[in-house]
């Protein structure tokens, strides 16, 4: 008898059909796109007709098979199971199989231990990230692998996460990166991910197997892995169908009459046993009332027909959208335009003001203004007046509609902004920073995957019945709960209703996090292509329980502010615009080259747009550098300091034949380098320091890493471990510390579990550790007595006896230098504190963690911060100047006692708001989910901003740059 | 540690008006402790609220990168004070405090925080630790309290343990809970007139339980054996690990869950780590051996009750724990779970349960460290360990986890016909 295997994947179904002798008389696959059930019936009914049999056996397998077999009482095989069969069929001799589908990623290790990695919380690096990334740049999957086979170079994307990969992305575009390598990278950030998120630690070697659909269609991508992986692994042929064939294969098959099976799957609806939310409109009527009523709301603007006078030019390179807009002294619109920027804004502008002359040869524009991700390039290409922050352009928009606006809320293609306004200044900014969830694009993939337009999508949910509830999490999670809606059989309408509530609450709790809705404001004006939908637009109000304006021109609103803004200017100063003739558009020209910038050990990788008259516009930079005509940098950087401070400990004397102890420049290291180094060296060790950090040195260690949600600081410190094995050193010390050094400042002094414990971790984990003697005992500092009591023993174990008499002079030593170094820095940064009041210069306390003084983790934020004009010290080096007081979490670890005195500092410092904090986050901190509220209400009982950054793998500089402007022309404001 | 002053005091009026409303951490044990807590006077409610609209509580007052069990705990706090069911002023809330490195110490913390924004700060928080880390006026944990409390928990851990040696195999389906709510009917109408609680009493209620349970008519055909360890609040709460056993009773397995006491046991042990490797204070020291000591003295009756009936399996006694632990992990590691988890799935993979989940919030600091951390040490000493993390989080997908589950259970039923 025939055996049927059926995968029904998270986004198609495969079938096959095999003979007595395992051959494949049949096989075929289909997007579902999400009707389970019809597809599979009709792809049962293909099996019959092709096969005329009636009855044979047959097996489920597949991550959105489950539900439907429970509910039909057909065997079900776990899908990676059912891998696991073919390939031990099939093709005996594998090591290790790697499987991507629509939503799965997986790695089977086959030898050595039978191991099963799948992707769990998180779907980055699977064909739904390839496919939105596609969308992205306005290609097909399929193009995306023809462009990455002409790659030049391939660009550093966060492969942590699918929502990060895109928000480095799409600066990349912005910036005029080539749509080859772009796309190229996108395929190594998906070997990264792959690699790094599921092997964990164990490596990836031996007889290499490629499954699934993306690995079936995507040539390159496999070259990508071939390439990162050092080796060759082959594509069988039915790579697609493993899963099928692992559940034909199955025991578990039983024998059914397939066209009786074909119907009951058909009428197989699954159980509406969702848990749904809140209709959006009870009828018609409802939603015609609203529909007038926003439209009244935008009565005082008119959009012209024809040009006025004296018109001015407002541009708006988003994240995926490009908006321009013309407006008249009076503040009418003319020529609103709207659109995707297909991966590089500059044609489309071009475009569009070519298109502006042509139709009116006269018009005069009297200036021009730019805002958005792609402020520099398109202000260099087209001579733009004005550049301007995003924060402001949108405020000034809104204050037209709304003048005693106090609350903007921007939801756009990929990010959130959310401006409170007090007193007529930006008086706090919220914008999205790791997290895509509740923004436009997520929508419009939904709509797209689901085969429909995402105005058609948003439109479905206006009246659906039961909006099936999605959370308010992650786009990622989201993906599968709307899977489990439509195993529970949720509608396209509900699903549609339930996404559009989702993104709401998003952006609400997890963005602006607002515990009342009162919190937000009275005068609210919502805007972004996200509010274009009625739909989003009434979950928000209902939400919030109360009204809001969405302007008619909800989508160009920067755009519009942008023309304003240069509008004033032009009344205020009357400068003549310096906007690119007709004729210079025609003749325009635009090439892109790639460059790697020696100008320090960053080695940023720079695109070098050239325009047509040989202006140039560099991206990629972290600090300028590379740019010749910068200004207004300062260089007082305590980040820099103290990297300097540390260096030394690289240069102690060398002495042949005495023993070497390797320190690992990592989390707590970074602090007690001074220390450790100081002691071993007193007591006669040779003493290497393990080299500064970058991205190289990441991928050493990153096969090592057992928990893929750790934070960036901890992974590195798998590449610091690796090169000093690599140097040969005969120790490496790296102490396990419950407990820090006791600065007085809180209930307690812990490590967080992470810095604490790490080298627990290292130990299990780094398997070329058992070359060297690696030290990893438990040991505190609080108490040098304790101290020197509890070292000696350890250090008997493994070096012998070492006299009392030297570890007490030691320990001496080494606590007298980490002293010298907390003075040198404490006093440096009085130094710089003085300059930056005497030359009214702007003072930030970016306050991190030691760790976050290392450039791979702070990716040069501190230097950008300079670039602005500002003057940069960390939280440790002004915590000191506070005694312990009472904040309202249990305040027991050290670094962070150091944040909220730091904290307190700038709040009360004398120089107002001249002086404010910056806390860097490493994403993946469970701690500063306590600590980042604590010196959030610090800072905001003084009427200061608060700013929070933060910071993964990621190496993009561009949304950090709005925050930080933002926040100083905010600050400057204020001072005014 | 000294104690502290708590931004509001419990007072001793409180005490006589007041619902304490607690978290539902432990589902056997909680009603229970929640008798046992009503014979000290304290009036203290478990609040069983679970559903969707609990978890948007929680994610609404809480920071939504707080770890799930915050976000569980306090949303159904919070929850039971919005819903209706008492009068907010006359409600304190109640979380247990280690003091430990890890954030779960600062939940009572954010919990006054989420108050506050609800315009409820005078409605006190509770700290329950065991090192006294702040002092109220209305509430101590006691010596004796503390003692009974944990008969308390090893009533409940007995309850667990055999409940789930047996329910796989019940010949009449539901025989099983009978026994149980029997014994939670039994034991809390002891409670009520201050019985059940003296070592005799103890150990007669606990041949009483394991007689009843031996009393259930069995067949014991060969199943696929599960052990499920990991952060405290996930690894028992099953509106934290959405039902997690009752998931696995679907799938026709025997599943162990190590007792409670065990947690207990470990932060008492803890603190001797602490001496011998930073120093410190003898007294405290000491305080914390007898505190282990008596620990075990409780737990000796049970194992010694357990020997009468060998048809169970027993769970090892500590001191058996601790050494599996070492094997794995340094004893210094002391957040969170700590070595305990390690030391836990050891003794799971001994006993024959090979199969282990390992259930972690989504981000849980400690579990990179003895979670995820020590998986590859561990299959070193265990070549058979079938271990799989699961993490549990507001908005993961309970297909993906059952996916993962049953991936599992494939590779352990493939073991079992080998």
């Amino acid at each position: 008898m025939k055996r049927i295997g059926l995968d029904v994947g998270s986004t198609t179904v495969k079938c096959v059909v095999l003979d007595e002798d395992n051959r494949i008389v049949f096989s075929t696959y289909k997007r579902h796109f999400s009707k389970i059930s019809e597809m599979t019936s009709e792809l049962l009914r293909e099996v019959y007709d092709n096969t005329s049999d009636s009855e044979m056996y047959i097996a489920v397998s597949g991550s959105a098979g489950m539900g439907m077999a429970n509910d039909l009482h057909l065997p079900f095989v776990q899908e990676v199971y059912a891998t696991r069969n073919a390939v031990k069929k099939l093709s005996p001799d594998t090591d290790v199989v790697i499987e991507l589908g629509g939503e799965d990623a997986k790695i089977l290790f086959l030898t050595g231990g039978l191991e099963v990695r799948m992707n769990g919380t998180c779907a980055g690096g699977t064909g739904a990230f390839i496919d939105q990334m596609a969308s992205l740049l306005n290609i097909t999957p399929e193009e995306l692998n023809i462009l990455a086979e002409k790659k030049e170079k391939v660009y550093t994307i966060a492969s942590r996460c699918g929502v990060f990969a895109k928000t480095d992305v799409q600066p990349l575009i912005n910036q005029g990166a080539r749509k080859e390598d772009i796309s190229a990278s996108i395929f190594y950030a998906v070997v990264n991910q792959t690699v790094g998120g599921l092997a964990q630690g164990r490596e990836i070697k031996g007889n290499i197997l490629y499954l699934g659909g993306p690995l079936t269609f995507m040539s390159e991508l496999r070259k990508s892995f071939d390439a990162v992986l050092k080796l060759e692994g082959s594509l069988p042929e039915n790579s697609l169908y493993f899963v099928a064939m692992g559940a034909a294969f199955s025991s578990a098959a039983e024998v059914h009459n397939i066209k009786d099976l074909a119907d009951t799957v058909e009428n197989y609806s699954a159980r509406g046993g969702y848990t749904s939310c809140r209709r959006l409109f009870e009828n018609e009527d409802e939603y015609e009332k609203f529909k007038a009523r926003h439209k009244k709301a935008s009565e005082g603007i008119r959009e012209l027909t024809e040009p006025e006078d004296e018109m001015y030019l407002g541009i708006d390179a988003g994240s995926t959208t490009v908006k321009c807009v013309l407006c008249s002294e009076s503040g009418d619109i003319f020529r609103p335009f709207y659109t995707s920027n297909s991966g590089n804004p500059v044609p489309v502008i071009r475009e569009y003001l070519i298109n502006l002359y042509k139709d009116y040869p006269d018009i005069k524009i009297k200036s021009s203004a730019v805002t958005g991700y792609g402020e520099d390039i398109i202000k260099s290409a087209f001579h733009i007046d004005y550049g301007i922050v995003e924060t402001i352009a949108h405020y000034t928009a809104a204050k037209k509609f709304k003048s005693d606006v106090d609350f903007i809320l921007d939801i756009g293609g990929q990010d959130i902004k959310c401006f409170k306004i007090r007193n007529g200044a930006i008086d706090n900014i919220f914008l999205n920073e790791a997290c895509s969830s509740g923004c436009g694009s997520f929508l419009q993939t939904f709509a797209h995957a689901l085969g429909y337009s995402v105005e058609e999508f948003a439109r479905l949910g206006l009246f659906a019945d039961r909006p099936v509830d999605l959370g308010s999490r992650c786009t990622v999670f989201m993906n599968s709960s709307v899977k489990q809606a439509q195993k529970d059989g949720a509608s396209v309408e509900n699903i549609s209703a339930g996404l559009s509530t989702s993104v709401v609450k998003n952006a609400l709790y997890k963005v602006i996090r607002c515990a009342k809705a009162e919190d937000l404001g009275k005068n609210i004006v919502v805007q972004g292509g996200t509010f274009l939908s009625d739909a989003v637009l009434r979950v928000f109000e209902q939400e919030i329980g109360h009204e809001v304006i969405r302007p008619a021109y909800s989508a160009i609103m920067g755009a519009y502010g942008a023309a304003l803004y240069c509008l004033k200017k032009f009344k205020k100063k009357g400068r003549e615009t310096k906007l690119i003739s007709l004729e210079n558009l025609k003749n325009f020209k635009h090439s892109v080259k790639a460059i790697t910038c020696h100008g320090c050990e960053n080695h940023c990788r720079l695109t070098v747009n050239t325009f047509g008259e040989g202006d140039k516009y560099i991206a990629g930079n972290r600090c300028e550098k590379p740019l010749q005509n910068a200004k207004g940098i300062t260089s007082y950087n305590l980040y820099e300091y103290k990297n300097k401070l540390l260096d030394a400990f690289r240069d102690l004397p060398f002495e042949e034949g005495k023993p070497t102890v390797g320190l690992p420049l990592g989390l707590n290291m970074y602090e007690l380098l001074p220390f450790w180094a100081t002691f071993f060296n007193t007591l006669g060790f040779n003493v290497k320091v393990s080299p500064r950090s970058n991205r190289k040195l990441y991928l050493k260690g990153q096969h090592t890493i057992p928990s893929d949600t750790v934070c960036y600081p901890a992974k590195l410190m798998h590449g610091h471990v690796e090169a000093l094995i690599d140097d040969g050193v005969d120790a490496i010390f790296y102490p396990d510390m419950t407990y820090n050094l006791d600065e007085g400042l809180g209930d307690n002094h812990f490590n967080c579990p992470v810095v604490a414990y790490y080298p627990q971790v290292i130990k299990s984990n780094v398997k070329a550790i058992e070359n060297v003697k690696f030290i990893c005992d438990f040991i505190g500092l609080h108490d040098k007595k304790q101290f020197e009591a509890h070292i000696a023993p350890i250090l008997a174990k493994h070096f012998g006896e070492i006299s009392k008499k030297a570890i007490k002079a030691a320990s001496s030593k080494a606590y007298e230098a980490y002293e010298k170094f907390f003075c040198d820095v404490r006093s440096k940064a009085e130094e710089f504190m003085d300059i930056a009041e005497k030359e009214d210069m702007p003072l930030i306390v970016l306050s991190g963690r030691p760790y976050h003084i290392d450039p791979e983790i702070s990716h040069g934020i501190d230097t950008l911060m300079c670039s602005e004009g500002a003057v940069v010290i960390t939280e440790d080096s002004v915590s000191h100047l506070y005694d312990k007081f009472r904040v309202t979490v249990r305040n027991q670890w050290t670094y962070h006692a150091r944040l909220y005195a730091a904290a307190k500092f700038v709040a009360e410092h004398k120089r107002g708001h001249k002086v404010n904090l910056v806390q860097l986050v490493s994403f993946g901190c469970g701690v500063d989910a306590v600590t980042t509220d604590e010196a959030r209400s610090i800072i905001e009982e003084s009427g200061k901003i608060y700013t929070q950054l933060k910071i993964d793998e990621i190496s993009n500089m561009g949304a950090v740059r709005i925050r930080l402007r933002s926040l100083l022309s905010a600050a400057a404001d204020r001072n005014d | 540690m000294a104690s502290k002053k708590p931004p509001v005091d419990f007072t001793k009026q409180m005490k006589k008006e007041y619902t304490i409303i607690a978290p539902d951490i432990f589902p056997t044990h909680m009603e229970l402790l929640q008798e046992l807590f009503k014979m000290y006077g304290y009036n203290l409610f478990v609040a069983h609220y679970e559903g969707k609209e609990v978890i948007d509580t929680g994610l609404k007052y809480m920071h939504n990168d707080m770890c799930y069990p915050a976000i569980c705990s306090t949303g159904q706090q919070i929850y039971a004070l919005q819903c209706g069911d008492f009068d907010p002023d006359k409600c304190a809330l109640i979380q247990f405090q280690t003091g430990g490195g890890c954030r779960a110490s600062n939940y009572i913390w954010l919990l006054r925080k989420a108050l506050k924004n609800m315009g409820w700060e005078h409605i006190p928080v509770i700290s329950l630790s065991l090192t006294g880390i702040e002092k109220y006026s209305g509430f101590k944990l006691t010596l004796p309290l503390m003692l009974k409390c944990i008969m308390a928990i090893i009533y409940g851990d007995m309850l667990m343990l055999l409940k789930n040696q047996t329910t796989p195999y019940e010949v009449n389906k539901g025989d099983t809970r009978k026994v149980i709510d029997k014994w939670i009917e039994e034991l809390t109408s002891q409670f009520k007139k201050n019985k059940g609680l003296t070592p005799k009493k103890f150990r007669e209620n606990l041949v009483g339980i394991a007689t009843d349970f031996a009393k259930i008519k069995l067949n014991k055909t060969p199943k696929i054996k599960v052990g499920i360890v990991g952060e405290i609040y996930v690894k028992f709460s099953s509106f934290g690990n959405n039902g997690l056993e009752k998931f696995l009773e679907s799938q026709d397995v025997e599943y162990m869950v190590p007792g409670v006491l065990g947690f207990f046991q470990y932060c008492f042990a803890n603190i001797e780590t602490d001496y011998k490797y930073y120093g410190g204070s003898k007294i405290v020291k000491q305080g914390g051996k007898i505190a282990e000591y008596a620990a075990a003295k409780i737990e000796g009756i049970m194992l010694d009750v357990l020997k009468k009936f060998p048809q169970f399996t027993a769970p090892a006694p500590f001191s058996h724990i601790k050494e599996l632990g070492e094997k794995v992990i340094d004893r210094g590691v002391k957040m969170g779970e700590g070595w305990l988890l390690p030391a836990e799935t050891a003794e799971l993979i001994e006993k024959g349960y090979n199969n282990v989940i390992c259930t972690q919030p989504f981000g849980c600091l400690p579990n990179h460290i003895v979670g995820k951390g020590v998986i590859r040490s561990m299959r070193e000493i265990y070549p058979n360990a079938n271990i799989f993390p699961i993490d549990f989080d507001a908005g993961a997908s309970k297909v993906n986890q059952e996916n993962r589950i049953k991936l599992m259970l494939s590779v352990a039923q493939e073991e079992m016909e080998k």
